[in-house]
């Protein structure tokens, strides 16, 4: 450490290394928790409520902007979730030149099924 | 030792390995940290089918009634039970994580009685699910 410098330790480390973006996958993962809780309480409640109920009925429920915004804030902060908790499982196991690869399929796949349930969502919802 | 090692037998002599898992007792605290990595993996298969469901409403009444179907069949409730009772676990387990992020509960007595709490809460939650989602048939 350059003892001469008129900054302070704490102001030459503000901004660099983890203390930047290590604890991001960490936070990111507590954040989608978060969000999860009701959300999922919500969709396991209306999955409850509308069991044994038609095609029409199911259709007329996922129309409401309620259910419509849920469905998709759930998908989002889901899929998010499992990607950064399929990363730790693939970081802890995985110990061969796959892991990079595992690691980057797992986000391609989550992020392309929250598009698909995003946009299947909003077909149903927009659609005719 | 080793013949096969070319001498190198540095390199080749097995390397002393750390007591793993399979070493121990199996305690509550061991079983729910695993249950709670194995229902998230379970959830995430959870969550395809959710896709799944999802496009196939999208798709139409005939491509719905036919994941209803599938879902309806007694191999589907079962799966579709397990995943309740994995939802309720990772949910469960999942609070008392965000519990101990705020530095709580980490005695060996609070950790016991979370741990049964989570294990009790997550049964009970998934059987009242079922009963209330089976009750008007």
């Amino acid at each position: 450490m350059n003892r001469r410098s008129l900054r302070s330790p704490l102001a030459r480390a503000l901004g660099l290394g983890s203390a930047k973006s290590g604890v991001l996958h960490w936070w990111a993962e507590r954040t989608t928790a978060v969000a999860l809780v009701p959300l999922c309480l919500w969709f396991v409640a209306s999955i409850v409520a509308h069991s044994g109920s038609d095609y029409a009925a199911f259709i007329a429920w996922i129309r409401s902007p309620l259910a419509t915004s849920c469905m998709i804030l759930l998908l989002v902060a889901l899929f998010h979730h499992s990607a950064l908790g399929l990363q730790v499982v693939i970081e802890d196991y995985v110990h061969s030149d796959v892991r990079f690869a595992a690691v980057v399929a797992i986000r391609l796949g989550c992020y392309g099924l929250a598009v698909l349930g995003i946009v299947a969502t909003l077909h149903m919802a927009l659609g005719g | 030792m080793n013949r096969t090692d070319n001498g190198n037998s540095a390199s080749a002599r097995p390397r002393p390995l750390s007591p793993n898992i399979q070493i121990y007792r199996p305690q509550l605290t061991s079983v729910l940290s695993i249950a709670n990595r194995i229902t998230g993996l379970i959830l995430s298969l959870g969550a395809v089918g959710l896709v799944i469901w999802l496009s196939a409403a999208a798709a139409g009444p005939r491509a719905y009634g036919v994941v209803q179907s599938v879902i309806g069949s007694w191999a589907g409730q079962i799966v579709l039970f397990g995943c309740t009772f994995a939802f309720f676990l990772h949910l469960c387990g999942g609070i008392r994580h965000l519990v101990w992020d705020t530095v709580h509960g980490f005695e060996l007595r609070s950790i016991y009685i979370s741990g049964w709490t989570v294990v009790f809460c997550s049964v009970a939650l998934a059987v009242t699910a079922w009963v209330i989602a089976g009750w008007p048939q």
